[in-house]
């Protein structure tokens, strides 16, 4: 995610002070996802023990928020879990990103940047460790106050479900295609990649509608993901 | 609802999650990747973003729907407007909320 203000720390001053300034945006954007996702966890039926559980070990507000729905469908925990890996895979491709700029970090603190690292968390991070390289106190500071932001936001929304009777009028169903858009409007920096979310989303509706429920997601992305490339080496064939 | 049952798929969920999140960072720390494969890396979070949002814009049931009735996929357009001039995912995610809870209320849907 892009910040909505440009702090420009000089590499020197760099820490957790710059951490928690860097921090605020997503700060603003997790508490409301997670007061939604407490809320509706609380109304599919999930204990607030494991709803708390669910933001402390899983955290990664999309397959959260796609799981309570499922749980509350009565969908078989072994479905639950693989739409939750399929849809986490993306994961794999930011830790994959910012791998090379973790030369030299001991294997306890890559286990546990790894642990906290979401789509939000990683737009900050790349583009820090692009622009001045990686600093560990900040990078930590932007991950524990990110993840203690979502845990709040999923007590509050417990705590309010307990007063809401009708989540509809909330339109709480929202907050995660609202946040897709978003975090993808974010991610878009070329034509091709616009060519690419289109392709994609559009390949992923085909597949839905053709009967591929669980898979649809994962096989548009690879499709998607390819044919970008080849329409950038083809670009690249015809310009030259 | 049983809670043991969906503690045990809570575990499940956070060890598929963490496994991706940890594998690439663990073991291509060290060493670089072969640059047909950034390339593609680079289209996978675009990719995967829309492949979770246009079912969810336009699927309802198991078919397209494109009528006024579809407020998801109205609240859509606004929603990405702001998106792209604030770039702010607290906003988007407000204005996106409050475009359907207004639907909803004005034209009972």
């Amino acid at each position: 995610m892009r910040t909505t203000f440009s702090i420009k720390t000089h590499p020197a001053k760099r820490g957790w002070t710059s951490g928690v300034s860097l921090v605020l945006p997503i700060v603003l954007g997790y508490v409301p996802i997670g007061i939604a996702f407490g809320i509706l966890a609380q109304k599919a039926g999930v204990s607030t023990v494991n709803t708390l559980l669910m933001s402390l070990i899983v955290y990664a507000g999309s397959s959260q928020l796609i799981a309570v729905g499922l749980f509350g469908a009565g969908v078989p925990p072994v479905s639950i879990i693989l739409t939750t890996f399929v849809v986490n895979l993306r994961h794999m491709l930011m830790s994959a990103a910012v791998a090379p700029y973790l030369k030299g970090w001991r294997k306890v603190e890559l286990a546990s940047f790894a642990y906290e690292l979401t789509d939000e968390t990683f737009a900050v991070h790349s583009g820090r460790f692009v622009s001045y390289g990686p600093n560990k106190a900040e990078a930590f500071t932007i991950n524990i106050i990110t993840q203690a932001a979502w845990v709040l936001g999923t007590w509050l929304g417990i705590v309010l479900g307990g007063f809401i009777r009708d989540t509809k009028p909330l339109a709480l169903d929202y907050a995660l295609p609202a946040m897709f858009i978003a975090l993808l409007v974010m991610q878009i920096k070329d034509r091709v990649q616009i060519a690419v979310a289109l392709l994609t989303g559009t390949l992923a509706v085909g597949l839905l509608l053709a009967g591929v429920n669980q898979w649809n997601v994962m096989l548009a992305t690879l499709v998607g993901a390819t044919l970008g490339v080849g329409i950038e080496k083809w670009i690249k064939k015809s310009s030259s | 609802m049983d809670q043991k049952v969906v503690f045990l798929t809570i575990l499940g969920m956070a060890v598929v999650t963490y496994i991706p999140r940890l594998l690439p960072v663990y073991f291509l720390s060290s060493r670089s990747l072969p640059p047909l494969l950034v390339d593609w890396l680079r289209y996978v979070p675009v990719a995967v973003l829309a492949a979770m949002l246009f079912p969810s814009l336009l699927v309802q049931g198991d078919q397209v729907v494109l009528a006024p009735g579809n407020i998801f996929l109205w609240a859509a357009f606004p929603t990405l407007l702001v998106a792209w001039k604030t770039r702010s995912l607290f906003g988007s995610v407000l204005v996106g909320m409050a475009l359907v809870a207004a639907g909803r209320y004005v034209f009972g849907l």
